[in-house]
């Protein structure tokens, strides 16, 4: 399996040498690593070179590494109901530039584009209508980035001398509670409260 | 028909809002569609009114504690749900899960099948007007529900599969019961038919509805029971067998006319198949004992009686219900064939307790954002035809 894997992702690369970065093969899995300009050349390759196949759209996602220069990964699935194989193609890109939508070549991409935006700010161009899908109407931030908090920024609730439902900003009776379960001895890159003492030279 | 020069200045397209409180909306769908006359111009639907996170809980939470947000995305067929992330951790945690816990786990899910497709198919029925089939449906999904509750203690939210098999073997008792169950429901689906298969105002409503060509349905990300429709020979659960559904036997119906009546069919032969596949689990089971989950203590907690009698399996115990296990660095995408389609788990790990990202791909979204193209030019009164065809659970397609 992975070596069938393996050929087909070479195939691609020698097809589309300068589009194509990486080719990696885990968990019985095949990643084409694209540049971001070219992905409409890598996608429209995988749909219709008739040794691919990958007719079937399967999700876009983002996912986000803020620490990374250009913090989002844009993630393509797409299925080859032909060669029964799975491939996922992933691009970079950041907050302010965008990835060529991908609704030209399959239709599906409509709203899992629309719910990038919504979740993550990631621009698509030539996207036909970028708006938001999940969230609220009028909703502010982007909320699956690592940045945003779990809690939210703001909260509903019906005001009855106003009669309407009215937005404030989230007041939490209880701190909202993230437990550092890693243990101690293996990882976590902070000080120990304490700790500090036992590296800071001595004052005086 | 009227000739370009002649239409009336006076008369205008109309918007309607179908929804979100619509019964035959399917939950909280806010559909705006513009009309002229009865004719269906643009159909735009508003999504998100049940939208919960769900993605960026899980963010905040450890692969365990993350099980119980899946019944609730499709709550209709909570456990097949669950299956695909637990496949999810499984691969890249590389642990097989032994022969009983995937018998369990199939018969689990071809019930979750049955739920669904009950559901979807008695409820679109209400939708073109017969209340009959609803009435009599429901009775049938109390007992596959009263099996849920059986095993987890819960009807809907089970949170029964766990990284690595399901949660406790089931009581010889309750086999026997579904095993029992599955030769009286052949009997109960040739009553359904007799209601709804052949009957003309049925047929009227939904033969040559909602016709989606193959290859549109391909494109526009569709799956299961809509690909099936259009003449794929696509199941998960042949193409790319997880589990032990390569030792079962059924079969996969296959519609030609790729329109709603054709959908309809394929998921009544479903539930027959789904009953087969669970009388064969059943009699596995009542046959092959051992394990219903893996071994590893350090992914599996112990069982209880264990942790009376073992320090160890004490400490395990206290491991894994507050740090929880940890899962390689790395990114996998697993798929299950839940009954809307294909479901399926991005799953990326940083090599903590916890998911770094978790994207969940429903089936349900995927169909939902069709809806302009399969209902353009169609009538007004085909909306709720199409759109029960489809078979949306909001609890997916918002997360």
């Amino acid at each position: 399996m992975d070596e069938t894997l393996k050929e087909l992702g070479v195939h691609v690369k020698e097809s589309l040498p300068d589009a194509v970065e990486e080719v990696i093969v885990s968990y019985g899995e095949l990643t084409l690593v694209a540049s971001a300009p070219e992905v409409i050349k890598v996608l429209t390759f995988l749909r219709d070179d008739p040794s691919c196949r990958f007719v079937s759209f399967i999700d876009i996602c983002g996912v986000d590494w803020p620490q990374r220069e250009k913090r989002f990964d844009v993630v393509y699935h797409l299925l080859s109901p032909t060669l029964n194989a799975r491939i996922r193609i992933k691009v970079e890109t950041d907050e302010t530039t965008p990835v060529a939508s991908a609704t030209s070549v399959f239709a599906g991409a409509f709203w899992f584009e629309r719910e990038a935006f919504d979740m993550y700010g990631i621009l698509f161009s030539g996207h036909p209508e970028l708006r938001r899908i999940l969230t609220d109407y009028g909703f502010d931030g982007y909320p699956l980035r690592k940045d945003f908090p779990t809690t939210g920024l703001v909260e509903v609730r019906y005001d009855d001398e106003r009669k309407r439902v009215v937005y404030e900003p989230v007041k939490l009776a209880q701190e909202f509670r993230s437990f550092d379960f890693l243990s101690p001895w293996e990882g976590p890159d902070y000080v120990l409260p304490g700790d500090e003492k036992a590296t800071t030279p001595k004052a005086g | 028909m009227n000739a370009p020069g002649k239409i009336d200045p006076n008369v205008r397209n109309f918007q309607i809002n179908f929804g979100p409180q619509h019964p035959a909306a399917h939950g909280v769908l806010r559909l705006i569609l513009e009309l002229d006359g009865e004719i269906v111009e643009r159909v735009d639907p508003h999504i998100g009114l049940l939208h919960r996170g769900t993605e960026k809980l899980i963010e905040a939470k450890t692969y365990l504690q993350a099980v119980p947000y899946f019944d609730r995305l499709d709550y209709v067929a909570p456990m097949n749900q669950e299956h695909a992330f637990c496949l999810a951790i499984e691969r890249m945690l590389d642990i097989t899960v032994p022969k009983r816990g995937q018998l369990i786990r199939v018969l689990y899910s071809e019930i979750g099948r049955i739920l669904s497709h009950m559901l979807n198919v008695t409820t679109q029925a209400l939708d073109v007007g017969a209340l009959t089939p609803p009435l009599w449906g429901f009775e049938e999904r109390e007992k596959l529900m009263m099996f849920y509750e059986r095993a987890s203690g819960s009807r809907m939210h089970a949170a029964y599969f766990r990284p690595g098999g399901v949660h406790q073997d089931l009581p010889r008792a309750l086999v026997e019961d579904i095993l029992a169950w599955t030769k009286t429901f052949p009997g109960f689906m040739d009553d359904l038919e007799g209601l709804l298969t052949d009957n003309r105002i049925f047929k009227q409503r939904n033969v040559d509805i909602g016709i989606v060509s193959l290859e549109d349905a391909w494109a526009w990300g569709f799956s299961g029971v809509m690909v099936r429709g259009s003449g794929a020979a696509w199941d998960l659960r042949k193409s790319q067998p997880y589990e032990c559904y390569d030792e079962l036997e059924f079969d996969i119906p296959i519609g030609k006319n790729c329109d709603n009546y054709d959908r309809y069919c394929i998921r009544m032969e479903e539930m027959r198949q789904s009953a087969q596949i669970m009388r064969q689990c059943c009699e596995r089971l009542l046959k092959e004992a051992g394990p219903v989950s893996a071994v590893d203590n350090k992914i599996v907690p112990p069982k209880r009686g264990e942790m009376k009698r073992s320090m160890e399996a004490l400490i395990h115990h206290f491991k894994l219900y507050t740090e929880g296990f940890h899962v390689p660095a790395g990114e996998v995408y697993a798929a299950v064939e839940a009954p809307k389609g294909e479901f399926g788990v991005y799953l990326v790990a940083d090599g903590t307790n916890k998911p770094y990202r978790c994207k969940i791909r429903a089936p349900g979204f995927a169909h939902l954002q069709a809806m302009d193209f399969l209902c353009r030019g169609y009538m007004l009164a085909d909306i709720s035809a199409i759109l029960g065809s489809l078979d949306i659970v909001f609890g997916e397609v918002d997360r």
